[in-house]
């Protein structure tokens, strides 16, 4: 399985930031809120959906917490920490800046 | 990475590599999970249940390919490369005990040299002084007088001039070393205490743990205030630990003096080499040492002090300040001052204890450790280097099995770090157990009295175990490096075996025995200096006989006898001595030569000898009874020995030595000159060959001596020369002292002999030291050369069988394996000599009248090494003399 290119790597980590959040959620409710969100524009795998979430664990950015789901058995929520909603904000301003930036050159060119 | 995200991410990492199975399993039930939830997905959607579970599997991936990118990214690779590297390199050195023992065995030994050595230096050069506070910025302070190096000590009025005027000192303290003989039972014991300022213990930051320590004021005043505070040791042995003792009286110079204080467990003063027993206000200084009140003098100089300088101020900074106040002192008080300055020294330099006199001799230590622990890193590389290459297949399938090759290096260096780990551990333990094992390198009577404790403290353990990291990088990256070589083929393809000559990659191995042979080479030079330094100046002449000489003391003062008393009590036992059997002369003197006492000095003026304007001749004198000169051998170039006539009713006289002579009266023979002492005129009635005053190796200098009888000293040494064993003389010389009073005992007794060899004590430790390790080391070295050698043979043994078939004859082997080795010896000392040319100028300051370079000394040092190479090359040479060329070439 190749892996992602670096900026579709980003792009996902700061997906699953923004995704978790908005409420705590388990990895399978990760992936279909994925889905939804990006369609197929971003065709984020479920293979690398989950390396992604270990490590943004070990980064610090997102914690983890055995907790019943609503199947009532046992799932790992992911949610964010202090650091991640951080890192969330400055990523989501960076991207902000940049894609204006970049479609203001689209746009430039049109013209 | 910030502090924050350590923060949060620490407790994953650490989950993961300590609860590593159930990380894995929640990996796995995490996916699970998700593929369940697809099934059932799946399911909904009407596939049936084969179906829906292959789709499932499909959109997620190879599941335990996601379960191991998921490891990978929660990390902890290379903790757990370690752990595995450990584990295994545990294996692999339990596998093969002989030799993972003898590599722990030289690195235990080589680090335990260096933690020791390590522990020395600390606890005596670098923080001498348990307890005390800020060691780091404590100084002693000395004058030095013009033109010379040493530091001598200061007067009460400058140390409170100069504690007054030092702005960078955080305080200034003062000690003095002194002693008082106590009985016990019946014989006197000598105890050594220290007279100090009364803001000594406030100064040091040590609180005593009963009582109270000296308040300001009590070192004011001649013999005013009758106080002690005594040390731990010394209330716990005499007085059982009495929680009563404040309050109770201790008779010192026989002086009851009230115990006002106990100094807390684990402090021993501040002498470097001598565990103080108790201390005493300045105040009491005249009871302790005699010679008259001395704090309002400024020309007598008798005080150790040291300075605490400022947090922040540099040696530089406060040594001239200090230069200055000096130079003010030249100028308001030039007739005690004039030539004088005042110098700070670091307290492993400091002038008046041992610090300076062990200073060079550890430089040396540390200096010959590091050499030891090198040949043994050699030693355990070159094993390492061994088992390598029988190791080589492993190593090859590893790499084809697709380890890389820093896998296999981390793997090598795992290796090394146990055995370094282990040899750590052991080299601590030897250096705790040897921390005390600097004084029993001491002759005994030197040994008995001093403390010189080393410090197993942290720094030294971080010391050591940066030491062992530093030996894992070494002993690990030889064989590493031998890695370079493997190819996943090579050595899985037939061996080939190699020559004895051969180069190529033995180039390591050899090269490390070229350098251990060198080491070695060089420690047995040192070793053959030093040896050759002591043995000199033990048959260098002291200017006095050795032999038919000894020296007591009777404890007069303790008895309570006073001057007069003790003047006749001293005439009466001379004239009882001279009628024994045995007993040729005997007499009084205020001072025994090399002894740990200092003589007396003064301010000198000679009629006709005019000192330059910066000059204030003071020299050292001794106070010697009639027959002194006689009674020591010292023989008189012209004049007369004092005489019992020579009192204090009659005019005063001296007599000096040849280079006094020489310099103030130009060589001139001054019998019937004055000779201007403390003030008063005396004439000089004789002129006494030069000799050794305070230590063997010091060069000729003026000295003089006066009569006792003029200049009295209380408690005098009494030299007796007899013909008589000394446990003979001694019970005739105690069965007088007890005719004329059954109170008195007499303090220890030795010989001249015995005296010059305590005065030369230092040069033995060194001696003994250096012999010891340069001995370990020649071992260290033969044993790697004997491995190699053996190794070679055995690796070409199809060579030798072939040589043997073609002719040649075991002897012809035995040459040729010889001969390889003795080349290898021959590089390493040739490359021993060059350094070793280099480095043997540091042993100058220990050195006596020895050439560093003494090329007699080199050779011998060249012998014993190539005794030892041959020794280590015969059983390799022997055995490849008896090969067996049928079997070997058939196989």
């Amino acid at each position: 399985m190749s892996k992602p290119s670096d900026l579709v790597q980003g792009t996902l980590d700061m997906l699953i930031l923004k995704i978790v959040a908005l409420e705590p959620l388990n990895g399978w409710a990760i992936s279909q809120r994925l889905k939804q969100i990006s369609g197929d524009v971003l065709a984020v795998s479920d293979g690398s959906l989950y390396p992604a979430l270990h490590k943004l664990e070990r980064r610090g950015w997102i914690r983890a917490e055995w907790k019943p789901s609503e199947n009532n058995r046992r799932a790992k929520y992911y949610s964010p920490t202090r650091l991640g909603r951080k890192q969330l904000e400055r990523e989501s301003a960076n991207w902000n800046r940049v894609s204006a930036a970049i479609s203001g050159i689209v746009k430039l060119e049109q013209a | 990475m910030n502090l924050e995200q350590w923060f949060y991410s620490l407790p994953v990492r650490f989950r993961t590599f300590f609860h590593r199975k159930q990380a894995d399993q929640e990996i796995q039930a995490e996916l699970r999970q998700h593929l369940d939830r697809q099934v059932s997905e799946n399911t909904a959607k009407g596939m049936s249940p084969d179906e829906a579970r292959r789709s499932a599997m499909i959109a997620l991936g190879g599941v335990t390919q996601i379960e191991q990118q998921c490891r990978e990214a929660r990390g902890n690779n290379a903790l757990d490369d370690l752990a595995r590297d450990l584990h295994y390199g545990f294996r692999q050195l339990w596998r093969s005990p002989g030799f993972s023992a003898l590599a722990i065995l030289c690195l235990t030994l080589g680090i335990g040299a260096n933690a020791a050595v390590f522990s020395w230096v600390e606890g005596i050069l670098f923080r001498p002084y348990p307890l005390v506070a800020h060691q780091e910025r404590i100084y002693a302070v000395a004058g030095t007088v013009q033109g010379q190096t040493n530091g001598d000590f200061l007067s009460w009025p400058d140390f409170l001039d100069l504690r007054r005027n030092c702005t960078f000192c955080e305080d200034a303290f003062v000690t003095s070393i002194t002693g008082s003989t106590l009985n016990v039972g019946d014989h006197a014991e000598v105890t050594t205490g220290s007279i100090v300022s009364a803001n000594y213990f406030e100064a040091i930051g040590v609180h005593p743990v009963l009582g109270r320590a000296f308040q300001a004021g009590e070192d004011v005043g001649s013999d005013s205030r009758p106080v002690v505070v005594i040390s731990y040791q010394f209330w716990r042995d005499r007085f059982n630990s009495d929680p009563q003792i404040i309050g109770q009286t201790q008779r010192l110079k026989n002086v009851p003096h009230t115990i006002i204080g106990v100094a807390p467990e684990g402090f021993y003063g501040t002498f470097v080499g001598r565990a103080i027993q108790f201390w005493v206000p300045a105040s009491m200084e005249e009871t302790f040492h005699g010679g008259g009140y001395k704090l309002e003098d400024r020309g007598a100089r008798w005080i150790e002090s040291y300075v605490r300088l400022k947090p922040g101020v540099s040696r530089a900074q406060a040594q001239a300040q200090i230069s200055a106040f000096a130079a003010r002192l030249q100028n308001d008080y030039p007739a005690t001052n004039r030539g004088r300055s005042i110098k700070l020294w670091a307290l492993w330099e400091t002038p008046f204890n041992h610090a300076g006199e062990l200073l060079p001799i550890l430089e040396v230590m540390v200096a010959v450790v590091a050499f030891v622990l090198l040949i043994a890193c050699a030693n355990v590389g070159n094993l390492l280097l061994l088992r390598a290459f029988v190791r080589r297949h492993e190593m090859s399938v590893r790499l084809a099995i697709g380890a890389s090759r820093l896998r296999l290096v981390k793997q090598l260096l795992s290796e090394g770090l146990i055995l370094s780990a282990l040899g750590t551990v052991g080299g601590l333990l030897i250096a705790y157990a040897c921390r005390h094992a600097l004084v029993l390198l001491l002759p005994t009577g030197v040994g008995s009295s001093m403390y010189l404790p080393g410090q197993m403290d942290t720094r030294v353990i971080a010391m050591s175990i940066g030491l062992c990291l530093l030996v894992t990088l070494m002993v690990g990256i030889i064989p590493a490096f031998q890695t370079r070589h493997l190819d996943v083929a090579g050595p899985l393809k037939a061996d080939s075996s190699s020559v004895v000559g051969a180069r190529g990659r033995a180039w390591i191995r050899s090269g490390l025995v070229v350098f251990q042979v060198s080491l070695s080479f060089i420690l047995l030079v040192g070793a053959a200096l030093l040896l050759e330094s002591l043995q000199r100046i033990r048959t260098t002449s002291p200017g006095f006989s050795t032999t038919n000489v000894a020296v007591t003391g009777v404890s007069l003062v303790a008895a309570g006898y006073e001057l007069p008393r003790a003047r006749t009590f001293q005439n009466e036992l001379i004239d009882r001595l001279s009628g024994l059997p045995g007993i040729e002369s005997s007499a009084f003197a205020a001072v025994t030569p090399l002894g740990y006492m200092t003589y007396p000095s003064s301010p000198i003026a000679v009629d006709g000898y005019q000192p330059s304007p910066d000059e204030q001749p003071e020299l050292e004198y001794n106070q010697v009874g009639p027959a002194y000169f006689a009674t020591l051998g010292i023989p008189l170039l012209s004049g007369r020995e004092f005489v019992r006539s020579d009192d204090e009713s009659a005019p005063l006289v001296a007599i000096v030595n040849r280079t006094m002579m020489m310099r103030y009266w130009s060589g001139q023979d001054p019998i019937g000159l004055r000779l201007q002492v403390k003030g008063r005129w005396a004439r000089v009635v004789g002129v006494a060959t030069d000799s050794k005053y305070e230590s063997m190796s010091e060069s000729p200098k003026p000295f003089f001596y006066l009569p006792l009888e003029q200049d009295p000293s209380r408690e005098p040494d009494l030299n007796i020369r007899t013909t008589q064993p000394l446990d003979t003389t001694l019970a005739a010389v105690l069965h007088e002292v007890h005719a004329l009073d059954q109170d008195l005992t007499l303090y220890e007794t030795i010989t001249l002999h015995e005296q010059v060899n305590r005065a030369t004590s230092p040069q033995l430790v060194a001696v003994t030291l250096v012999s010891l390790l340069a001995g370990l080391a020649l071992v260290l070295a033969a044993v790697g050369l004997y491995g190699v050698m053996s190794y070679t043979v055995a690796q070409s043994s199809r060579e030798l069988g072939l040589r043997m078939a073609l002719g040649a004859g075991a002897d012809n082997l035995l040459r040729l394996v010889l001969s390889r080795g003795l080349r290898l010896t021959g590089a390493g000392i040739l490359f021993g000599t060059v350094i070793a040319l280099a480095l043997t100028r540091l042993l100058g300051k220990i050195l006596y009248h020895v050439s560093p370079h003494d090329p007699l000394l080199f050779g011998a040092a060249l012998v014993v090494m190539t005794v030892a190479a041959i020794f280590a090359c015969l059983l390799p040479a022997w055995r490849a003399a008896r090969t067996d060329s049928a079997r070997v070439l058939r196989e």
